[in-house]
């Protein structure tokens, strides 16, 4: 099993770093799935995360210039890691002028994924600033835990409003509630509602716009043949919420969110190179 | 000042005014000397041929809370005076800001022993200056809330700064930062080969900023593990001494940095959970080992079976039963701070007494 991987991009190295820092702001332990295209950040430990789960995926092309990997078998080329996106985030956020990032899997004393930054110096030699970063490996057997979670059969299906407006309304409303009802319809309105002994506050927003979902098998989905004035609602943690909001430093190119009437809350955050699905729980 | 202590020593002496302040722990120390010069008026006082020059500490907050806010002291006030007043048991600090405006305050004050720590950088073996922003530089690749680092030298002349990992810490749960810098970003290099010292982070940055924001080259000179680390910065009308403990490394070959070894943990001896006294007695013998004992900032070292050297059995004897797991501040005072020593107990020489600052300056 080996992996090594480079970044001497600037650019790069600063989208890469963002997206590490969201993931960190989500989880505290996560699993990185490295695969020879891509790489894949997925939680699901339900219990731990208050029952939030999230799928990230990007294209391994897109960031590194070198990348190798070798999985644990031929016929299964793939690796999976446990570890604390913290700990990555901390090591990438003071590298950003870099002259080359690497990355590579380790086991001296126990398996570690070595961030190895190459720093520009006034001396004739570069500094250079080694992180080595615990990791777990997933043994195969558990691989299955991990698997991609489909699309929910959701009741509404809808564009979020601009983030950054959208963040600072949760982050106000975080300070009065601890819990949000997020609801919305399939003529573009969608409320987010707090209700406390004391007060009670909705923000409405309008022509949103739904995203068309063409079934691939041509069956109905529930959300087909409904009533578009028709609110599908769940109440969900508003700390969730808050957090997916914070990480979002760059407006994504596409952001849904698909709502399954009292049961679960599916965000879809679609950038050039990465996608972020995150889901949340309704509370009973 | 105020990152080491919660109390401020005022002592004017002839050469000038030094401000100090120690660490509840005795484990950090810190003195800032303004020559007269630094003064527009500079009146120590006089000292009679029984009395010393007067000499107080005041609350640290209490002081700073007079110097606010720099940025609105510096439009606004255009002198400031510092009187102290035995008689009255009080510290004056003037004001005279513009229009007209004076603002006294009056703090209380408590008498107090002249804190010294005892250190000396000429018996220090390696010496290291570099500019400050060389140094905040590297310190910023560490979380600023790491305790320790341990600053080291490796091959090709490198100086390597690494996150210290506790030994209670799992190693597979704990991410290492090891950071190497060139010999040739140093103004000056003059350190013993595969040396090595832990100290405390916190302190220092406190330090390090002063001395970016004043531009100064900063000197660090150190001995071996254990023995205190001395950073210094020098300017014609300022000098300061920032004093810290460090961590005593009891494994007789040091482990050198680069090495990718995080583990601190010297290697078990067979024989040692079978015989239970001599575990013991290698526990009291790291309590009183002469190069001193581990900081009480750092966790109790996992003892060795005594490799000790001639000087430290004689310590041991002299130890009045150090039981394992005495609070380590205690001893770690006996070696810093000379006048709470135990009487007739052998320290490094130069321990017996207390060393007047400049011992070390004129150089």
């Amino acid at each position: 099993m080996r992996f090594r991987a480079k970044i001497v991009d600037l650019a790069c190295l600063n989208h890469f770093s963002r997206i590490i820092n969201t993931i960190a702001k989500l989880a505290k332990t996560c699993i990185l799935r490295l695969t020879v295209c891509k790489l894949y950040f997925i939680f699901s430990d339900k219990v731990a995360n208050g029952g939030a789960s999230m799928w990230c995926e990007l294209s391994q092309g897109n960031f590194f210039d070198e990348f190798q990997m070798e999985g644990v078998a031929a016929e299964h080329n793939e690796i999976y890691l446990e570890f604390v996106p913290e700990n990555l985030w901390r090591a990438l956020k003071t590298a950003q002028s870099a002259k080359a990032v690497k990355i590579k899997l380790t086991n001296k004393h126990c398996p570690c994924l070595r961030v190895a930054v190459d720093l520009p110096s006034l001396s004739s030699s570069s500094r250079i600033v080694t992180h080595d970063i615990p990791v777990g490996v997933i043994p195969r057997r558990m691989w299955n835990d991990f698997r991609e979670p489909s699309v929910p059969d959701f009741d509404v299906s809808i564009y979020l409003p601009v983030l950054k407006t959208m963040k600072s309304v949760v982050e106000r409303m975080k300070n009065l509630s601890n819990f949000i009802v997020i609801e919305a319809n399939l003529s573009g309105e969608m409320n987010l509602k707090i209700e406390t002994d004391l007060v009670s506050v909705t923000t409405h927003f309008k022509d949103l716009g739904n995203p068309p979902w063409a079934s691939e098998d041509g069956c109905q989905s529930s959300a087909q043949g409904r009533d578009l004035e028709s609110m599908a609602e769940a109440c969900i943690d508003i700390k969730k919420l808050q957090q997916l909001l914070a990480g979002q430093q760059v407006n994504p190119t596409k952001a849904l969110c698909n709502i399954v009437h009292k049961r679960i809350v599916h965000f879809v955050l679609l950038h050039e190179e990465v996608s972020l699905q995150y889901f949340i729980p309704a509370t009973a | 000042l105020s990152r080491i202590g919660d109390e401020l020593y005022l002592e004017p002496t002839e050469s000038g005014l030094s401000l100090r302040a120690v660490n509840s722990s005795r484990s950090a120390f810190a003195a800032f000397l303004f020559a007269p010069l630094f003064f527009q008026l500079y009146e120590p006082g006089s000292a009679g041929p029984d009395t010393e020059l007067f000499r107080c500490k005041v609350h640290m907050k209490s002081f700073l809370g007079v110097f606010r806010s720099l940025p609105s002291l510096e439009k606004s006030v255009g002198k400031c005076l510092i009187l102290l007043k035995p008689r009255a048991s009080r510290l004056v600090l003037q004001l005279h800001c513009k229009h007209g405006v004076t603002k006294t305050h009056n703090l209380a004050f408590q008498e107090c022993e002249r804190l010294q720590a005892v250190f000396d950088t000429q018996r220090c073996a390696s010496r290291l200056c570099a500019p400050a922003r060389l140094l905040a530089e590297a310190v910023v690749h560490f979380p600023p809330t790491l305790a320790e680092v341990t600053l080291g030298t490796g091959p090709g002349g490198k100086i390597s700064l690494r996150n210290y990992v506790e030994d209670e810490a799992e190693p597979s749960k704990t991410m290492v930062t090891e950071l190497w810098l060139a010999e040739d970003e140093f103004q000056s290099v003059a350190v013993a080969p595969g040396s090595h010292i832990t100290f405390c982070l916190k302190e220092f940055r406190g330090l390090l900023s002063f001395a970016e924001a004043s531009n100064l080259p900063l000197t660090i000179h150190f001995d071996e593990p254990g023995r205190p680390v001395i950073f210094t910065l020098d300017d014609t009308v300022l000098e300061v001494h920032l004093v810290l403990a460090t961590l005593s490394d009891l494994e007789s070959s040091s482990q050198s940095p680069s090495t990718n070894g995080v583990s601190h943990l010297p290697a078990p001896s067979d024989d040692f959970a079978d015989d239970l006294e001599s575990y013991m007695a290698a526990m009291e013998t790291s309590e009183g080992c002469s190069e001193g004992p581990p900081s009480p900032t750092f966790p109790l070292r996992t003892p060795q079976p005594a490799k000790s050297k001639p000087q430290e059995e004689e310590e041991e004897e002299e130890e009045e039963g150090a039981v394992p797991g005495t609070p380590p501040h205690k001893k770690f005072r006996s070696l810093f701070f000379g006048s709470v020593m135990t009487p007739g107990r052998p320290g490094p020489a130069t321990t017996q007494e207390v060393l007047a600052e400049d011992s070390d300056g004129e150089s």
